[in-house]
């Protein structure tokens, strides 16, 4: 495979400002992933600061319930911040820090990835502003007070659809304008080459504890691995130590919204078409003449047009399946967990618990499921509430279609 | 067909090897404008293009809008958002192109990101282009370690793909430089377009790095809007950009735009003399 690319995806399609910084970061970072002295540091603070390994939790209510396969729960959660977005973080900015930068940005969308970046700028004393989309800030206040408690800037992204796909427009812009001091620490496996890499790299971590944790367990490795899918960094982080393991099946879950036969979802897979977008070939949401589509999602998080170029492979060669989970089923699910396991996930993971809901009874009881529980959802519980008293309305009002 | 596409053909089949875009270069500084098609709507995009032509402007830029265009500031962000909200689309440019091509056959060049062509299809897109009669193509998100997605497509049909050179090209300059055509459209300043008071960066080590491998004329483009900033220009490469300055008048202005731009326009050209 061509370097930067996965199959035809990926690339590197980026303003010519953008070029030698890229061409040194990934110099830099080749650099640094066999330097054994970073290696080590990175492992430090992983364990240290971020509290890793996370547990491999036995999901045993869930699992009675469902009356098929044993379900495992990779609980992300518990990770500092809050979820898996600090393992790239920390990555990233230690390599900003070893290439002399003193300033990183970043994107969010539900807020978490903001967050984590927002911490690991502190911790690691580096400036730091972060671009939300504005509809995002409101969503997610909370996240907003938190990162301006931690000395972030952040800044409400008001173009476009006012959503993660314009805060990413928004940090590209400023990083063009700044790039000499500034890294741009980018949230998930996408944008142009050697993120996808990078990013990907710093997120294998939760695949190798999987495999270590659930062969000392179980003795066997799972049947399946449930993530959710936005840009892909928890899939992918959850997947790669089994891409070749050809029995265990990868699957990704990408934000349904209202149902992929409506216009309000973030499917780039099940309904979005190839292009070339953020950096990167892969698979976007489009309209007519290859606008970027406005998406929806109940979850800020998922709520983005494209998915990172690895997962476009990975679906090509069919190594990864990719399904829609609906805002009804995710909020299900989002209910279930905390119902049966006592545990509040972040509305993005909980389109993973739906998936596993699912297909746990249709398989047997020595099959194994491990779903990546991204993120906590202390972010969630206020919207979801408000979501819930709407469908609740919308009942009352005849004609009104839920 | 109409007279000026076929003369226009015969010259787009390169006499003497130089492309239409590079003759707009020749014996003189050349002014390029910019505007984003369909604002405010098809019909005034033909008229100020004529305007612009008529003002003594030697190429236009033409906007293909985008939903997202991330090299651009929000004067032209909100250009392109206008014109979309008004279903415009890349049949419409073309439409557009078709009826200024009536009227002159100054060089034209579009500007526009790669994923709108990347959908319309790239054969599609380039053999349109040369039926219609666009010289140049300038695609932001396409940098040289891409370009072979469309180069020989472009090649094909005539149509000059506009290589871009930044103030942090440095190493990268001399390969760039070797492989262009039509014109180097040459950055002038870190981020996006957009007005700028003053351009920090030395362009003239840039511009000679350039001169050391290649002839292709150099035009300045990002931040330039006053007769000032143009002269100067003039004085140290073959071209000036405007872009913003242009969009603005025509936001400011909508449909009643025809005469400011023809006053801004050759006052900027005369600067360059």
């Amino acid at each position: 495979m061509k370097k930067g690319r996965f199959g035809k995806y990926g690339g590197q399609y980026i303003p010519e400002t953008l070029m030698n910084e890229l061409i040194k970061l990934e110099k830099e970072y080749e650099y640094y992933k066999n330097n054994e002295e970073f290696q080590e540091e990175l492992d430090i603070l992983l364990k240290e600061y971020a509290g890793r390994p996370s547990l491999l939790y036995f999901a045993k209510r869930m699992t009675e319930d469902l009356g098929g396969a044993k379900i495992y729960l990779k609980r992300e959660d518990l990770n500092h911040t809050g979820s898996h977005k600090i393992n790239n973080v920390l990555g990233q900015i230690l390599l900003a820090k070893k290439i002399g930068k003193t300033r990183v940005i970043a994107e969010t969308g539900a807020g978490q990835h903001g967050v984590a970046t927002a911490t690991g700028a502190a911790f690691l004393d580096m400036e730091c502003e972060i671009f939300m989309g504005e509809e995002d800030t409101i969503r997610q206040a909370l996240n907003v007070y938190r990162m301006e408690l931690l000395g972030a800037k952040v800044n409400s992204v008001k173009s476009g659809t006012k959503t993660l796909k314009d805060a990413v427009n928004e940090t590209m812009r400023e990083w063009t304008n700044r790039v000499h001091d500034t890294h741009y620490v980018l949230g998930s496996v996408m944008g142009p080459h050697p993120f996808p890499m990078i990013v990907r790299d710093f997120q294998t971590v939760i695949s190798k504890e999987i495999k270590n944790e659930i062969l000392e367990i179980e003795g066997k490795l799972p049947t399946a691995i449930v993530a959710c899918v936005g840009g892909g960094s928890n899939a992918i982080g959850s997947f790669y130590s089994f891409i070749e393991d050809k029995n265990v099946r990868l699957i990704g879950c990408e934000a349904g919204g209202k149902g992929i036969e409506t216009d309000y979802h973030a499917a780039s897979i099940s309904k979005g078409e190839i292009g070339i977008f953020h950096g990167m070939k892969s698979y976007f949401c489009q309209g007519d003449y290859g606008q970027i589509a406005p998406v929806y999602s109940i979850s800020a998080g998922l709520d983005y047009p494209g998915i990172g170029p690895e997962h476009a492979y990975l679906n090509d060669i069919k190594r990864a399946e990719y399904y829609p989970i609906t805002d009804d089923e995710a909020v299900e699910g989002f209910e279930y967990v905390a119902k049966l396991e006592g545990i509040i996930c972040a509305i993005e993971s909980a389109h993973a618990i739906a998936q596993a809901i699912k297909m746990a009874p249709l398989m047997k009881k020595d099959d194994i499921i491990v779903v990546c529980l991204s993120g906590r959802g202390d972010k969630d519980v206020e919207s979801i509430k408000n979501y819930k008293q709407q469908k609740k309305q919308d009942k009352k009002i005849p004609g009104v279609r839920v | 067909m109409n007279n000026y596409t076929n003369e226009a053909n015969k010259i787009n089949n390169k006499t003497n090897n130089i492309s239409k875009i590079t003759k707009a270069f020749q014996n003189k500084k050349a002014f390029i404008g910019f505007l984003t098609a369909g604002d405010p709507n098809k019909e005034k995009t033909v008229e100020y293009v004529l305007a612009m032509a008529e003002a003594g402007a030697d190429i236009v830029e033409i906007g293909i809008p985008f939903s997202d265009p991330i090299a651009e500031g929000p004067v032209i962000q909100e250009a392109n958002t206008r014109a979309l909200s008004k279903n415009l689309n890349t049949d419409d440019v073309f439409d557009i192109v078709k009826e200024i091509r009536k009227k002159t056959d100054i060089p034209l060049a579009f500007l526009t990101y790669i994923n709108p062509i990347f959908y319309y299809g790239y054969e599609r897109f380039f053999k349109k282009c040369k039926e219609v009669d666009v010289n140049g193509i300038i695609i932001p998100d396409l940098p040289f370690e891409e370009k072979n997605e469309i180069k020989e497509i472009t090649e094909k049909y005539y149509v000059d793909l506009i290589s871009l050179i930044a103030p942090t090209s440095k190493d990268r300059i001399k390969m760039i430089a070797k492989e262009s055509t039509g014109f180097i459209y040459l950055v002038s300043s870190m981020g996006v377009t957009g007005m700028r008071n003053k351009i920090k960066t030395d362009l003239k080590e840039i511009i000679s790095e350039i001169r050391g491998v290649s002839n292709t004329p150099i035009a300045v483009g990002f931040g330039i809007n006053t007769p000032e900033q143009v002269k100067k220009i003039s004085q140290i490469s073959e071209g000036a950009i405007v872009g913003s300055a242009i969009v603005k008048i025509i936001a400011e202005h909508g449909v009643n735009a025809k005469k400011p731009i023809i006053d801004y326009v050759s006052k900027m050209k005369k600067a360059t003399k």
